[in-house]
């Protein structure tokens, strides 16, 4: 019913927009053309200044109102450096962007329409011209000096003791995979996938170092001040690891792995007190479309302690081992399965 | 506002002077009711058969985006007659479901950015200006010219039509990135909606095709006598580089299109690899394939696209604003080299878009200085505009307001393509928000900025009618206004890293802070939209209603169109085209208020 009340609204207020409207041309008609756009032209003329200086006003007031929202302090030291592009770019665009809307409304105020005033027959000046080729040009170029420093900085090879993760997307949600005590991740492929066989990404128990490798879902952890390096692909359709505190961000392509490192400056708890938010947690969100519940994709990442991590990851069950379980009972039939336990050993299974 | 241009025309043009001119056009033939509105050759009638398809378009996905705004603006609220009007499937319990979320937004891109931007500007600009201002009877293929039309009709009817199907319309975004678009496991749109998607594409791309050589051999061979390349108006030169621009990139474009459709139906891999379908559960046997060449075909043609877009607003915004600064335009070489260069820099730039792809760091460096290096031709632009409104005397016609407020979110746009340009701030801005309000502010309300310029300056010579003034006033006003308080502080959203095409952010830490901003925007939005009906009213309304035009050149321009009848047949002008003998540019030269292009020069004038 308000739906129907709303519409019947909007109705009455175009008719009556509609009314007043074509009684001020009739209006214009009676009372003169010319008089008619002088006042029209006036008025718009007042109207471009009055854009001009609400406008300001209000961009002015939506940085103070927002600027505290954007996230804070970067938690990677890569992010430091993207922040710190940031405030260059903002500065140089920002002066750009004042100086040219208020040449732009304040010139269409000052030169509007009078019988006085004589155009300026002004078609070109080459100096002019140079100016504001060369200037943007050097402004550019210092633009790009910079960003590409800071990008051959973070996109170059991660440190030899980073931490290895691997990150699996799928539709939808997220899987980890640590290397275990061989630091080496085992080998996989996808034919092998199987999630009702605890085997989610595939992973070739024939591949002795697969079997210590550990697969968890949904939350990864990782170590404060230890550059850690994402090793990233999909399961089916493209994904992308979001990490917005690290300010990091790299596409998850089925077959074609892609990289990303950092290094976390906090762990969970601190920045916890830092944002004095008891439920503050690192996100991962999928920023690339990746079907219908792509907005659900939602990963987490614990930054911890050294220690702490060592005892989590200590408490994880290789895939292998907890695959091994479950067919425990079913295993004797199986011809050449060998003991659970000897991990070193390659297993034939199938 | 005078009628001196028809004074120094020649002298047998400005003794016609009735409506009706048919009788007197060159081409005389028998027109009947289906070839002069249905099947018509005659550029006027098929520049407004593209214009009115566009704005019906604009309608309906402007009116998408109102309802994925209602969604994003109130993701808990429960709107009854959403579910009365769409069905269950689509609106349960009156909330609109995922699925749906993601066909709205799919579809809200595909025809804004095609069916509109390209279609609905292109198409109607081009077809209604070449002709008209180099001072052609016709197109060089008055024929192809239709089937262009036809084409874009039929890709119009496609599209449309997956609306109603089943399992709904494509739902991958616009630029269907596969494996997701290939995959109808993957996702329900990706079933018959994304055939339908591809069938219609391939189709618009051959009207762009046939439209976009129409234009480049028309004015290229069929300008008439001392109509040099340099005397051309602006509109013209961002005409023949757009065409150019759509003519060299579609075709890749389409390449890309079809290796999809391999991918999904014949079983070939050129996009596959290494994939299991949770859906399924059952791997495909596809490998080998790389996802990420779609990404490159699609913006190999995606970034020239967004140039197709606003070259054409460019060139009909420099000349509403000369004309209406009662000035020449400033640097008219400059503005031609700036758009070539553009033209040029539009076909190696495309990987900027790919920064986050795992695209090789070096390679992204080389787009990063490539990318940067269009704001210069592009600066250039904005400080010429400025230096044209510098002591003119400019009156505030709606068609000048709305120029004006191209040059501001032009401005403001493109200064945001500074920061998505520069690889190492993509990484962080990347899909989110931000991208967004940049795309939106400077391709989407830039590009529809310029075409109502163009709409608002050229209907007297369409229609011979002038449109209602005081709603072109608030239409303009409520619309800047609007479109900078949706799309400002949708920036703050990206720099929080708030991702784009979330059907819901509330259950996100880092993003459910901005609820009550998103309702603002919404809100917003929705005025907007409404206002934009008022628009299209009194398009409409003016057609039939509309004040006549009594004079030939009611803006007192220079260019051609404006010797032309006030509403010309076909074949546009009575006996001889006229010549030209100056460029289009000179208002305000020695003491004279405009001299029209067909006066030749005085004895002791010199060129400009």
């Amino acid at each position: 019913m308000s739906t129907f009340f709303l519409l019947l609204i909007l109705l009455f207020g175009f008719l009556i927009t509609f009314q007043i409207a074509k009684a001020s041309e009739y209006v214009g008609v009676i009372r003169g053309e010319k008089k008619n756009f002088e006042q029209h032209n006036r008025i718009n003329g007042f109207l471009m200044i009055v854009f001009l200086v609400l406008g300001l006003i209000g961009v002015y007031w939506c940085n103070e109102l927002f600027k505290g929202r954007i996230l804070g302090e970067s938690a990677s030291k890569h992010g430091e450096e993207i922040d710190k592009m940031l405030y260059i770019t903002i500065a140089i665009t920002g002066v750009v962007f004042v100086i040219t809307q208020v040449l732009l409304f304040w010139f269409a105020y000052k030169y509007q329409y009078s019988e006085k005033r004589k155009a300026h027959y002004f078609p070109h000046d080459n100096r002019l011209e140079v100016i504001w080729t060369v200037v943007p040009a050097i402004a550019l170029t210092v633009l790009v000096g910079f960003g590409l420093f800071y990008w051959f900085r973070i996109t170059g090879d991660a440190p030899q003791d980073a931490l290895q993760i691997e990150v699996t997307g799928k539709q939808f949600g997220w899987i980890f995979r640590y290397p275990g005590h061989d630091q080496v991740f085992g080998k996989k492929y996808y034919q092998n996938i199987s999630d009702k066989d605890n085997n989610q990404l595939g992973l070739i128990w024939d591949d002795a170092a697969a079997h210590d490798d550990v697969v968890v879902n949904n939350e990864m952890y990782c170590v404060v001040n230890r550059p850690v390096k994402l090793i990233i692909g999909s399961r089916d359709v493209i994904h992308d690891v979001g990490l917005a505190y690290f300010r990091q961000k790299m596409d998850a392509v089925p077959g074609t792995p892609t990289t990303l490192w950092f290094t976390p400056k906090f762990t969970t708890e601190e920045m916890k007190k830092k944002l004095n938010n008891p439920d503050f947690v690192y996100e991962i969100s999928c920023d690339q479309m990746c079907g219908k519940g792509h907005y659900t994709m939602r990963g987490v990442i614990t930054v911890v302690t050294n220690e702490e991590y060592h005892l989590w990851l200590a408490k994880q069950k290789p895939n292998y081992a907890m695959v091994m379980q479950d067919k425990a009972p079913a295993a004797p039939a199986a011809p050449a399965a060998g003991p659970v336990a000897d991990s070193t050993k390659t297993t034939a299974k199938n | 506002m005078s009628n001196e241009a028809t004074l120094h025309g020649h002298p047998e043009v400005q003794t016609v002077h009735e409506v009706h001119h048919d009788e007197h056009g060159v081409h005389h033939h028998k027109e009947t009711f289906i070839t002069k509105y249905v099947f018509s050759q005659d550029h006027k009638m098929i520049s407004k058969q593209f214009l009115i398809t566009g704005m019906i378009w604009a309608i309906i996905g402007g009116l998408m985006s109102v309802l994925f705004r209602l969604q994003l603006g109130y993701p808990d609220a429960h709107f009854q007659f959403l579910e009365d009007i769409l069905g269950s499937k689509w609106a349960k319990g009156g909330q609109i479901q995922p699925e749906f979320y993601y066909a709205l937004v799919t579809m809200h891109g595909t025809i804004l950015v095609f069916f509109v931007l390209t279609g609905g500007l292109s198409g109607t600009f081009a077809n209604f200006l070449i002709p008209l201002q180099i001072g052609a009877r016709d197109m060089a293929s008055p024929f192809l010219n239709m089937l262009s039309y036809w084409f874009f009709l039929g890709a119009s009817v496609v599209m449309l039509s997956s609306l109603f199907i089943a399992t709904g319309p494509a739902s991958g975004g616009w630029t269907s990135y596969p494996p997701l678009s290939a995959l109808g496991d993957a996702s329900e749109g990706s079933k018959t909606g994304m055939d339908l998607w591809i069938i219609s594409m391939a189709m618009f791309v051959i009207s762009s095709l046939l439209g976009g050589l129409n234009y480049i051999s028309t004015v290229l061979n069929m300008r008439t006598k001392g109509m040099s390349m340099t005397r051309m108006p602006l509109t013209i030169w961002a005409l023949l580089f757009t065409a150019v621009l759509g003519v060299l990139s579609f075709p890749v474009l389409l390449s890309g299109f079809i290796l999809l459709l391999f991918d999904r139906h014949a079983g070939t891999s050129f996009y596959l690899s290494d994939i299991f379908l949770t859906e399924t559960n059952k791997a495909l046997p596809n490998e080998g394939g790389s996802a990420i060449l779609y990404q490159h075909l699609f913006w190999f043609l995606g970034h020239p696209e967004v140039y197709i877009i606003i070259l054409p607003a460019m060139g009909l915004v420099s000349e509403v604003m000369s004309v209406n600064a009662r000035k020449p335009i400033f640097g008219y070489m400059a503005m031609v080299g700036s758009l070539f260069a553009i033209a040029i820099l539009a076909f190696l730039v495309w990987a900027h878009h790919m920064f986050v792809t795992g695209l090789n760091p070096f390679l992204g460096s080389i787009f990063v200085l490539l990318t940067l290096l269009i704001a210069v031709p592009s600066a250039i632009k904005v400080f010429n505009w400025l230096t044209t409104l510098w002591r003119g005397n400019i009156r505030f016609t709606p068609a000048m307001l709305f120029a004006i407020g191209f040059v501001s979110t032009f401005i403001s746009g493109g200064l945001t393509g500074i920061f998505l340009g520069n690889s190492t701030l993509d990484i962080q801005l990347h899909d989110t928000m931000f991208v967004i309000a940049h795309f939106h502010i400077v391709m989407g309300v830039s590009g529809i900025l310029g075409m109502f310029a163009g709409i608002y300056h050229w209907f007297p010579k369409m229609y011979g009618r002038y449109m209602n003034n005081t709603l072109s006033y608030i239409h303009f006003w409520v619309t800047l206004v609007g479109a900078y308080l949706i799309f400002w502080p949708m920036h703050y959203e990206g720099l929080a890293g708030m991702p784009r095409r979330y059907f819901d952010y509330s259950q996100w830490l880092s993003f459910n802070q901005f609820g009550g901003l998103n309702r603002f925007i919404s809100t917003v939005a929705m005025i907007t939209f409404a206002v934009q009906l008022l628009f299209v009213f009194n398009f409409f309304y003016s057609i039939f209603k509309g004040r006549r035009v009594m004079t030939r050149n009611p803006w007192g321009a220079t260019t051609l169109e404006w010797t032309a009848p006030i509403r010309p047949g076909h074949g546009n002008w009575p006996g001889d085209i006229p010549e030209v003998h100056r460029w289009p540019y000179d208002y305000a030269k020695d003491g004279r208020d405009f001299i029209p292009q067909t006066e030749p020069l005085g004895p002791n004038e010199s060129a400009h």
